[in-house]
């Protein structure tokens, strides 16, 4: 029999960003607040010191900080007809697994997205003409406006301590940021990193091109830093273990270095790690939540009651406790209707390596977020209607790490062992740099997340299924860029360079990784038939369920998610503070 | 309706982090502190734990083949790789203990699904070592540690490209298991057991370990300067 907890005011699901953000901002209102972690306990001291996090086995290719696939998973199929069968070991995403989350592990690329992106249904239909839109895509608007989430985004970069450049500051482009941004109303908190070889290769490269270079935003301490929470960020050393690690010199932003030390100083704020939230559950009429049940860190069942309950998992995990929940209705890609796992999208990518013979680029002097960006092929920039597609990207030059398992790109034609395997190593480690595209990704009617109908977590629950397969309209759009960045390869003139971009015949492969920027099935919108979340991230519902995170997005962003999911967190806290705790109720009526 | 939280997560806190602590060392077979004192073994002395005397004639002829001694730079017998790859069979890799292993197995589906087998990475060695070997006696009439070297190469190529198949395991799935662990053993920290005195760092110029370069970043161009730390502290 379950054992039911001491009741509180507001239970936390997950403890990464979002979570951490909201642990500060419920507190702030003097509430009782209670974080849940699925995963294990961990921060800067003793987790990720030096000089264990330097180890590239453990962390980078066995992925000790990210979620095991024996725990918890999801199966994959590329078609509503198509047998769906596990993901079994990690490859195409990596979900974190413990305090922190992705948070923790994460390179602190810090986009906010264009204020097109959010309303993108309207910006095209507005500016092309509804029939650009082809029948099979499902975009829609987020329901809230750049205008409004400015000071949330603002904020965000300031807890997180963002090192970046601005390029528009209240409508004035500013030399050396990105002048195709969204209008700021401040410069970044920290100056841009410093410079690496292949970042001024490709800033010289692309203003000789007439482009708009400038540094990317980087959640990477370029200086020694306090934020508004009283939390202190080191200086960046460029240590080379960024992506996939703890930071282990408290220069990375993380929900570990930037709140947590703050939060759990407040008394009425305590977490449990090892504790993993089975569903939400609901009062008798279904319309409100009483709390949740979760499995301790003994094994045991235990109730706990709260008056409010915040999601804050992954985004993929996010959709499976809802489904698992019975919150919302389940969408139904053959009649369309329902609501619950609706467009799913991940991330469309691509980019180019380039050698040169005589250049010494010492890869593993690198951050996660050290480099040199373009937006000059951005969503805001391209004629959807004469381009042939929806969608944009935004160009890198990034030197994140020289790690050697992974890292070893080798010139076109070199075999993968042998005796000159080892000498294509030698001649080319240490002597390339990368382009890459990072680019949109849409959401289709037949591109869903649901319950699988045959597999099973560890404690006997239905692992979500994946329905997901890459679209001409973003191929198109990745063939595009792949010309661009032919061009700008060339001009760079290396001494060898090659392509890797999806073509035609793509399908999507869970085995090489490409991005852990899953997004949707949990959308936020402006009606209860097409979306999850009102435009406060309350679910239509159940009034006193709100779920963060990129989950909430209609579709992706050409950007990476993080600078959004923190602006809209701030934005939902906002709103829970100043509209919903004076009135418990819908935030927005149906 | 404020109250202050009796906070659980003190225990919760120390409970974790030790929790974690095995996680790490079983992932590697190793532990930093037992490591830091011993040197590296000599592989010839080695006894392995997981592979039989057959099965270890095999790793050490292929992983000879898959980065051979040949030309500039260490090969994988110099650098202890198979002694990586014996005490990867027996940590978490070899059982895959973090990957999903739940059936139904759909080992037919597409390749692009991942990995589909119900077989254990230390599974797919084993067998694929022994329908290696028979193949081996009955196409030329010995194993294949005795074969020539442009014979074992021969048939790790057919193996590479799904030429030769097995009954009761995916030849390719075998040899990708062997190629990744080769260069995992060849280029991971010396604590997982291969990577002897960071031969293959010296030989590309990867530092290792240091982990520390704020003075570096804008020296540009100019190859870096220092050898290779290891987690335990050895310097090259």
């Amino acid at each position: 029999m379950a054992k039911t907890n001491p009741h509180v005011d507001v239970v936390l699901i997950g403890l990464g960003w979002t979570n951490s953000i909201m642990g500060m901002e419920m507190t702030d209102e003097g509430l009782s607040v209670l974080a849940l972690e699925r995963g294990p306990d961990q921060d800067t001291v003793p987790d990720f010191a030096y000089p264990k996090m330097a180890d590239e086995l453990t962390y980078g290719v066995r992925y000790q900080l990210m979620q095991r696939p024996a725990k918890n998973t999801l199966t994959v199929r590329h078609g509503v007809r198509d047998l769906a069968v596990p993901y079994r070991s990690l490859g195409s995403f990596l979900p974190g697994n413990g305090v922190g989350g992705a948070g923790t592990h994460w390179n602190g690329h810090t986009w906010r997205p264009q204020p097109q992106e959010l309303r993108l249904k309207s910006y095209v239909e507005e500016t092309f003409g509804a029939d650009t839109i082809p029948e099979e895509m499902a975009i829609q608007d987020f329901g809230v406006s750049y205008d409004e989430l400015e000071p949330h985004f603002d904020f965000f970069e300031k807890v997180a301590g963002i090192a970046g450049k601005a390029g528009n500051l209240n409508g004035e482009i500013q030399e050396g940021g990105n002048p195709f941004e969204g209008w700021r109303s401040d410069e970044y908190p920290m100056p841009p990193m410093k410079r690496t070889l292949n970042d001024t290769l490709f800033r010289d490269m692309a203003t000789e091109q007439g482009l708009h270079p400038f540094p990317m935003p980087a959640a990477n301490a370029s200086e020694a830093y306090t934020n508004p929470y009283g939390m202190q960020l080191a200086p960046c050393n460029y240590c080379g273990f960024c992506e996939r690690y703890g930071c282990l010199n408290y220069s990375k932003s993380s929900p570990q270095t930037c709140v947590l030390g703050a939060l759990k100083q407040r008394k009425n704020f305590a977490y449990r790690a090892n504790c993993e939230v089975m569903k939400v559950n609901l009062a008798s009429d279904g319309k409100t939540a009483t709390g949740v049940s979760y499995i301790d860190e003994n094994g045991d069942e235990v109730i706990q009651p709260a008056d409010l309950v915040i999601m804050g998992a992954y985004s993929l995990h996010n959709v499976h406790l809802l489904l698992l929940s019975g919150i919302g209705k389940p969408y139904d890609p053959i009649s369309g209707e329902g609501v619950v796992g609706k467009n799913y999208a991940y991330q469309m990518n691509g980019g180019a390596t380039l050698y040169f013979k005589d250049k010494e680029f010492n890869p593993f002097i690198g951050a996660g977020a050290n480099a040199e960006v373009l937006n000059d092929f951005g969503v805001e920039q391209i004629d959807f209607g004469q381009a042939g597609f929806i969608g944009g990207s935004y160009f890198s030059a990034a030197m994140t790490n020289g790690q050697p398992i992974r890292n070893m790109p080798l010139p076109k034609g070199a075999p993968s062992w042998g005796a000159q395997w080892k000498q294509a190593v030698q001649e080319t480690y240490g002597h390339t740099m990368t382009i890459g595209s990072h680019g949109s990704n849409m959401s289709y009617r037949d591109c869903y997340l649901d319950l699988d109908p045959t597999y099973t977590d560890d404690h006997g629950r239905p692992l979500m299924r994946m329905t997901f397969n890459w679209k001409d309209n973003d191929v198109r759009m990745t063939q595009f860029m792949k010309q661009k960045i032919d061009i700008l390869s060339k001009a760079l003139k290396p001494d060898d360079y090659k392509l890797s971009f999806k073509d035609f015949n793509s399908q999507y492969d869970v085995r090489p990784y490409q991005t852990t920027h899953n997004v949707g099935g949990a959308i936020m919108g402006t009606d209860p038939t097409s979306s999850v979340l009102n435009r406060y991230l309350q679910t239509w519902d159940v009034h006193n369920v709100f779920v963060m995170g990129a989950s909430a997005f209609p579709q992706n962003i050409q950007y990476n998610p993080t600078g959004l999911v923190g602006g809209l967190t701030y934005w939902a806290a906002k709103a829970i503070r100043e509209q919903y705790l004076p009135n418990p109720g819908p935030l927005v009526q149906a | 309706m404020s109250s202050e939280l009796k906070n659980a997560s003190r225990r919760g806190f120390i409970k974790g982090s030790l929790m974690m602590i095995p996680a790490v060392t079983v992932g590697g077979g190793v532990s930093l502190t037992a490591a830091a004192a011993e040197p590296p073994a000599n592989l010839d002395d080695y006894q392995p734990t997981f592979f039989d005397a057959d099965e270890w004639r095999f790793i050490l002829a292929a992983c000879d083949r898959l980065i051979p001694s040949d030309g500039e730079g260490p090969g994988a017998l110099e650098t202890n790789v198979p002694i990586f790859i014996d005490q990867q069979m027996e940590g978490k890799f070899g059982h895959a203990a973090d990957w999903y292993m739940k059936g139904p197995f759909h080992p037919g589906v597409s390749p692009l699904f991942g990995y589909q087998s119900p077989l254990a990475p230390r599974e797919v060695y084993r067998k694929g070592i022994a329908a290696t070997g028979r193949y081996c006696q009955d196409n030329h009439g010995k194993g294949f540690a005795a074969l020539d070297v442009d014979t074992q190469t021969q048939i790790l190529t057919q193996l590479e490209k799904g030429e030769i198949e097995f009954d009761d395991v995916s030849s390719g799935q075998f040899f990708a298991f062997l190629l990744q662990n080769t260069k995992e053993g060849y280029f991971a920290d010396p604590i997982h057991g291969g990577n002897k005195h960071m031969a293959s760092w010296k030989f590309i110029g990867f530092p290792g370990a240091r982990a520390s370069y704020l003075e570096w970043v804008e020296q540009h161009n100019k190859a870096y300067p220092l050898g290779p730390v290891s987690l335990t502290g050895e310097r090259g």
